[in-house]
């Protein structure tokens, strides 16, 4: 059991990084916006198993729940998603919309 | 050249001569003449202010890598000299940690130490903590509140309702997010959680119930008077425990609390702790749901 433990938290570890640099490095907003939201989840997790369950359902709740809200009507409001969504729709024409 | 050089600084120092000079009089031609030779040089200097910012673009991006990468060096090799995890030798354990863990439980009452810690030991950080949500609602309701001269509904496309797997989800989902709130905020002092976190379940319970209902069904649920006052009365009361306890003192001071620690393990006991818990949440709550309103709406109500 503790060496699955082990193993699962290599596993959040690398995907938390990958998370990171993925959320600086990704070209459309709403796909950098939900990869941080990804990120806040696999904090939480990480915090779980470092024993700290009240940061855990802190950064689920925050850094997973309110700030992608708060991200995502800010961008909303300076019309950023719209503008990735017009410039996408040529690329891949269908299953953009549901994005929203 | 180069006493040509020094000579002219010399003189350009005491003023006698410019930079530029012999080369401002140097366009005593004809209007038509000067359109001519106009033109293409204003194409030559345009591409060599192109290529003079694709130099700065690529210098921009070049010192940015620098200063990223020694940046992370630095806050590397600073974790490099931090304490290994759960060390003993750690300068933070001392007495103070001890007498938390073996104490806390007998002088606060709470079995959850963390809560004891925060609520009873240091209230008085939490209490700022608090207020600094506070004025961020304040400071946010200033910034981002219009007038309700400009009531144009904004149709942005966005109906949840008509969604019928945020729905159904929504539905199902936003009475169990609420009530999995209250447990957090009233088991602060016996389980995990406490009133920072069970606050931010219930804002983003409520959060969700106005994203899917509409923010016209959530403010009949919590309105500005409601946020208001909530917010307000949580903070003064929390103001009024703790100075309440600042003045009588407790136990461990020698004078006795009128609100004793109880028996712990209780869900009424910890003394104050149970209270300030959910005047915390009932304030994080408020300043999760009115940031949404107020990004949202631009208004409370």
């Amino acid at each position: 059991m503790e060496q699955f433990i082990a193993v699962v938290r290599i596993l959040l570890l690398l995907s938390l990084i990958i998370c990171a640099v993925a959320t600086a490095l990704s070209k459309r907003v709403m796909q950098a916006l939900i990869i941080f939201t990804c990120y806040s989840l696999i904090m939480s997790v990480l915090w779980l198993l470092l024993r700290s369950p009240d940061l855990a359902i802190t950064e689920a709740a925050v850094g997973a729940g309110v700030d992608g809200v708060l991200f995502f009507l800010t961008l909303r409001k300076l019309h950023l998603i719209d503008k990735d969504e017009e410039e996408a729709i040529p690329e891949e024409e269908e299953g953009v919309k549901d994005e929203n | 050249m180069k006493t040509d050089l020094f000579a002219h600084l010399k003189e350009w120092e005491e003023g006698n001569w410019t930079p530029d000079q012999g080369q401002a009089e140097a366009s005593s031609l004809g209007p038509r003449e000067e359109k001519e030779i106009k033109e293409p040089k204003k194409k030559i200097i345009r591409s060599l202010e192109k290529k003079e910012l694709h130099i700065s673009a690529v210098q921009y991006r070049v010192i940015s890598v620098i200063v990223c990468l020694i940046l992370s060096l630095v806050l590397i090799g600073t974790v490099n000299f931090l304490p290994g995890f759960a060390d003993e030798d750690t300068p933070t354990t001392n007495e103070v940690y001890e007498h938390y863990i073996e104490e806390g439980r007998d002088q606060t009452g709470a079995v959850n130490t963390v809560a004891g810690m925060i609520l009873d030991y240091r209230a008085f950080d939490t209490l700022g903590e608090s207020f600094v949500l506070f004025t961020a609602t304040v400071a946010v309701l200033l910034l981002l509140e219009y007038k309700k001269e400009g009531k144009k509904k904004r149709e942005d496309g966005l109906d949840y309702r008509l969604d019928p797997i945020v729905y159904a989800l929504a539905k199902f989902l936003i009475p169990i997010i609420l009530v999995v709130g209250i447990y957090i905020l009233f088991n602060g002092h016996l389980s995990p959680g406490g009133g920072f976190s069970g606050g931010a379940v219930l804002g983003g319970g409520f959060i969700l119930y106005a994203m899917v209902f509409g923010e016209e069904k959530a403010v009949r649920v919590l309105s500005e008077k409601t946020v208001k006052i909530v917010s307000i009365a949580s903070l003064s009361f929390y103001c009024l425990a703790k100075s309440y306890s600042f003045f009588t003192g407790n136990e461990f001071n020698g004078v006795h609390s009128v609100i004793g620690p109880g028996n712990p393990g209780d869900l009424l006991s910890g003394g104050l702790i149970l209270p300030l818990n959910l005047a915390v949440g009932f304030v994080v709550c408020c300043t999760m749901y009115s940031f949404y309103m107020l990004f949202k709406r631009g208004r409370l109500d």
